[in-house]
């Protein structure tokens, strides 16, 4: 039951077949099994999430009408606070903190009955493209677990690749839900910025962050999708509009007289031929299903990744000023005659991982007084520029496509020491932040050379996030016609499992 | 092409209150070169007349009504903190100017 | 030391600048749900927003807006079409995000002016200080400093934070330098907040309690030489806490800023307390590197961008403006301009204003506020409106003395005893036994002892020297315990010695 997709798993439960602590209980059990190699989880909530399926179960009992994933299993990325749950972002200087409320994404999902089984790992307060940056330990790829599984929410996504989960919320502000899927063989949705509340999502960059699914098929992803969006009034930045309709749209999955975009400037020199290739060869398929391909050019999409490293680090040296000892997480250095100063000075020297103040440090150096034009006023623009292409672009194309990410997997460890190369990994997902647009990224096969997923990358205009959906279904479609089966029953066996 | 002393690393560190040591000053301001270096590409094409943009999505005047909501209870505003006394967050001395 | 203030302003032209911050009146705070009624047990009105927590995010709230469009209105100010919040970036433990919100380049209202009135020896001078902007942002927690001596932040062995205040919505006013105001800087540092707060009060923003916090008011003093173009050096005095200190706090720093002057010394830009016991500021102490806030915009809120629509409605609700008002009582009241002025001194208006509209007769009513209350208030070193004496009390008083039922001297006792919290006036009539003796046969009987006790007197009155009668009255009321209506006594005395009574 754990291999099936979170919708069959819904009907099974709605036919009698299964129960949803059965359910529960199922990948409680593969947790134990295979998390000691995976490591997706920082948290595993045994009692709440058997209590949460108790009380679907007995509501379906009651013949009381349940949502469409009432009773389903979810990991939730420790980025979102869940009341009573231990919450660190993926870093020491939360070790221990239980939140007093709920995120918003976590009440939608409560009222949905979706079972939350925990909390999944993470780069440290989200800055990563490889989960190395926890401060808990990395999370290990299950296709090859001597890999990275991309970042920063390579716990949710490793999760639905190792049958830990059938859904997972992620969040992506520079592509922390798309490249994890893309590297994992799994599916990944960046909503429109402003799609998803933000309420309880532990701000990196807040004008980039937005929540997402993540599941193993397009219907999956929509269905979850539409659990979680939609307005909530305690985030003003939060869309006053209805939902896009995307699990309409995940099952329509008709792209003829549709057209589809390749950008240009999002492939060729540095992406790797296996990635070029199956890229290349989708799109052929979504071509035979009657959509019209065309090329795009977004020039100053090279900009995009510079921009980033100045608009990110910037408002993350804002957000993260809250860490400072005195009213939650750890403190170090209260020793007698210890002043409040030095105290956040120390907390925030041991709490912090390297990343985290790399980036605060530069933040810091990119809004101060006499730098703040040449920094982060210029990368503003840029961004400026980015929505002008974006604009341009789907003036002559409903969806825009690419590859997710340059490459496949790379092994853990093997970027550790070059932020830069670390950076490229978001190339391809960056633009889509920047001009808060929607992306997806679905698995396209894997890659020759190294029999690792490649991810398909698809953007649509703010607020027209169910073209994606209707888009990936019909690549999931033909590409499944082709396989004969999920992508996913080619991975291998968890060292020490079955 | 700026270029970041120890020093100057220093400084942008007691702003953002991280302790750090001579060493981790020394190989941070030798990164800060790299990253910057790199970052500033976008000097070259934000030109004066381009607006900059902060917010994605184009919306404006969003608030809430003037009602008053449930609080938290103190215990549980106080629940994650490292020190409390008399319902009260406890911190260690402040300096500073004084008030 | 030793130089006066004439001496400074032979010397010296100041320059001002004032910064005011009013706490709104808002039922809840500037970004979350929770509560603002002052003095809650601590940290009871705290949510994840006003705390910081982690994810928590901000919304502002809709009544902070339309007060500060409000605000900049009455003070002749534009509003501007496109206003956003930023951030101000700076670490201290009662900033639970240890970013401030508040707004930066682009604040909500700019370039407005209030003209103010001061009294001189050469007549009413009016000045016009101009607003550079209104802007809102949010307050800070509370700390409580432990241990130590002073039971002040330095020698705390630590301190406790309560958020309660944290959050509280803020709109702070600043003026343009305001040059030009020579000798009278003080006087019109001083009118200027005093108008800013009876705009604010009359708009129904803020309490404007200046002891309570709710109005902050900052000077910024700088002095130059007479003609000189550069401005000076200027010190920043914070925690002026009453419109007599504002106009000590800048007296007092002019005269010390030409101390250091005329010394060949520098005036050190920096932050300086007011004491209210010596009237003298002291250094807070200057850091040893300057504070880079690094603002940026919120990226958690959206602009603020009023149509005019809004802007019009809100300013079609604007009360009459405080010195409209003021004109239109004189006239009402006849009033000449020198008691004016001394009513306006005496923070008076208000007062007076609201006992009149409870039926009294405005000069009795000025009469007894800006006479025996203000005396009383003096004494007692306190403000007439925190006295326990209210408008309807007056208003009773004032109707009791034209009735006849009191007699202007046991009227001073009731106000006594009003305001010693003996009761209401009438109370106090009852509980001292104060009535007007206008039984006439007893009347007559002390006229007679009096006349007896006094025949000299008598018979003067009686050959029309009629002066001579107030010893005759005099006595009769002493006799009366001033209980008795003088005049009806004067005329009943007259009659009696067969003079004319009026
Ligand atoms: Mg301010
Ligand atoms: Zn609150």
């Amino acid at each position: 039951m754990i291999t099936k997709s979170a919708y069959e798993m819904s009907a099974a439960m709605a036919a009698g077949e299964t129960s949803s602590v059965a359910l529960t209980q199922a990948h409680l059990d593969r947790i134990s099994a295979v998390d000691q190699h995976v490591h997706a989880f920082l948290h595993v909530d045994t009692e709440g999430a058997l209590a949460q399926a108790k009380a679907v179960d007995d509501a379906r009992a009651r013949g009381e009408k349940v949502g469409p994933l009432a009773g389903v299993p979810l990991a939730l990325k420790d980025v979102m606070v869940q009341q009573g749950i231990p919450t660190t972002c993926g870093s020491k200087i939360l070790e221990g903190w239980r939140p007093p409320y709920d995120a918003t994404v976590v009440t939608k999902l409560k009222n949905a009955g979706v079972v939350i089984l925990g909390k999944t790992n993470m780069d440290e307060f989200a800055m990563g493209s490889s989960t190395e940056n926890s401060a808990y330990g990395p999370t290990h790829n299950p296709w090859d677990l001597t890999r990275i599984p991309g970042g920063s929410g390579g716990g949710s996504s490793a999760s639905l690749a190792a049958f830990e989960a059938p859904l997972a919320i992620g969040t992506d502000t520079g592509g922390s839900i798309r490249q994890p899927a893309a590297v994992t063989g799994t599916v990944g949705v960046k909503p429109t910025y402003g799609g998803v509340s933000r309420y309880g999502l532990i701000a990196f960059s807040s004008s980039l962050d937005q929540a997402g699914p993540c599941a193993r098929t397009v219907l999956d992803t929509a269905l979850l999708h539409e659990v979680i969006a939609g307005h909530d009034g305690k985030d003003a930045t939060s869309i006053n509009a209805p939902v896009p309709q995307v699990v309409k749209a995940a099952r329509d999955g008709n792209v003829k007289g549709m057209k589809i975009g390749f950008v240009k400037e999002l492939n060729g020199d540095g992406y790797q031929p296996g990635v070029r290739s199956r890229f290349e060869e989708s799109l052929e398929l979504l071509a035979k299903a009657g959509a019209e391909i065309v090329e795009v050019s977004c020039p100053n999409f090279e900009y995009a990744l510079a921009a980033y490293y100045l608009i990110a680090p910037s408002e993350c040296s804002s957000n993260l000023a809250r860490f400072d000892a005195m009213r939650y997480g750890i403190r170090v250095g209260d020793s007698d005659g210890a002043s409040a100063e030095s105290v956040m000075n120390l907390t925030r020297q041991v709490g912090f991982g390297r990343e985290v103040k790399r980036r605060i440090i530069l933040g810091t150096y990119a809004l101060s007084s006499g730098y703040y034009d040449a920094y982060y006023g210029s990368a503003q623009k840029v961004r400026t520029l980015i929505m002008q292409d974006f604009t341009k672009a789907f003036t002559s194309a409903d969806v825009l496509v690419s590859p997710t990410c340059p490459t496949t997997a790379f092994k853990i460890g093997e970027k550790a020491n070059d932020p830069l190369a670390m950076y490229l990994n978001d190339i391809a997902t960056i633009p889509v932040n920047m001009a808060g647009i929607g992306g997806m990224s679905l698995p396209c096969g894997l890659a020759p050379e190294d029999n690792l997923p490649v991810g398909f990358q698809i953007m649509a205009p703010a607020m027209q996030d169910q073209r994606m959906y209707t888009v990936g279904a019909a690549l999931e479609a033909a590409l499944l016609d082709q396989w004969g089966a999920p992508l996913l029953s080619r991975i291998p066996a968890l060292a020490g499992t079955q | 092409m700026s270029s970041l002393s120890r020093s100057d690393v220093a400084n942008l560190a007691r702003l953002a209150r991280i302790d750090m040591s001579d060493e981790e000053l020394d190989h941070l301001a030798t990164e800060m070169d790299v990253i910057l270096g790199a970052v500033a590409r976008v000097q070259e094409v934000a030109t004066p007349e381009i607006a900059p943009t902060s917010h994605p999505i184009p919306i404006h005047n969003v608030t809430r009504p003037d009602v008053v909501v449930a609080s938290l209870s103190p215990q549980a505003a106080l629940s994650g903190a490292p020190a409390q006394e008399d319902a009260r967050f406890r911190v260690p001395q402040i300096l500073g100017e004084e008030a | 030391m030793s130089l006066t203030y004439e001496d400074v302003i032979a010397k010296y032209e100041p320059v001002l600048g004032l910064e005011v911050h009013v706490e709104l009146n808002t039922n809840s705070k500037m970004f979350c749900g929770c509560s603002t009624v002052f003095g809650g047990e601590p940290n009871t009105q705290t949510c994840p927003v006003c705390l910081g927590m982690p994810g928590a995010l901000p919304v502002v709230n809709e009544k902070a807006i339309e007060s500060s469009i409000l605000i900049g209105l009455a003070l002749n100010c534009s509003i501007t079409p496109f206003s956003r919040f930023s951030r101000k970036n700076y670490f201290y433990p009662d900033m639970p995000k240890n970013f401030q919100i508040s707004q930066y380049d682009e604040p909500i209202c700019v370039n407005g002016y209030l003209d103010v009135e001061i009294d001189t020896d050469d007549g009413v001078k009016k000045f016009r200080v101009e607003i550079e902007r209104v802007h809102m942002e949010e307050d800070t927690g509370k700390s409580l400093h432990v241990g130590g001596a002073t039971g002040r932040i330095h020698g705390a062995d630590y301190s406790l934070l309560d958020y309660n205040r944290a959050g509280i919505p803020l709109v702070e006013i600043v003026t343009k330098i305001v040059p030009g105001t020579g000798r009278y800087a003080p006087e019109v540092a001083k009118a200027y907040v005093a108008q800013l707060r009876d705009i604010l009060r009359s708009l129904g923003v803020s309490d404007v309690r200046m002891e309570q916090g709710s109005l902050r008011c900052d000077a910024n003093v700088s002095l130059r030489l007479i003609g000189a173009e550069k401005l000076g050096t200027r010190s920043e005095t914070k925690n002026v806490n009453s419109l007599r200190s504002v106009e000590r706090a800048v007296r007092g720093e002019m005269i010390r800023h030409a101390e250091l002057l005329n010394k060949g010394e520098r005036v050190v830009q920096e932050t300086r307390h007011f004491q209210e016991d010596t009237g003298l500021t002291r250094s807070g102490r200057s850091k040893e590197q300057a504070e880079d806030y690094r603002y940026f915009p919120e990226p958690d809120l959206v602009p603020v961008a009023p149509d005019a629509a809004w802007i019009e409605k809100l300013r079609a609700s604007l009360p009459e403006h405080p010195s409209v008002r003021r004109n239109r009582l004189q006239e009402q009241w006849g009033v000449p301009d020198k008691e004016m002025a001394a009513m306006l001194n005496a923070d008076a208006l208000e007062i007076v204003e609201a006992t009149v509209l409870l039926g009294a007769d405005p000069t009795r009513a000025r009469g007894w506020w800006l006479g025996e209350i203000s005396r009383i208030a003096n004494e007692k070193n306190v403000a007439i409106a925190d006295l326990a004496i209210s408008p309807k009390d007056v208003a009773e008083i004032v109707a009791l003395v034209a009735t006849g039922d009191l007699t202007d001297k046991l009227a001073r006792q009731v106000v006594e005893g009003v305001i010693n919290a003996e009761g209401s006036p009438q109370e106090v009539i009852n509980s001292r036994g104060l009535k007007v003796v206008s039984d006439e046969t007893a009347l007559m009987a002390a006229i007679e002892r009096a006349i007896a006790a006094q025949p000299e007197t008598a018979e003067k009155i009686r050959n029309g020297h009629i002066p001579a009668a107030g010893a005759l009255i005099g006595a009769v009321m002493k006799e009366t315990k001033g209980q008795a209506d003088a005049a009806r006594v004067r005329e009943l005395l007259l009659g009696h010695l067969g003079q004319p009574t009026n």
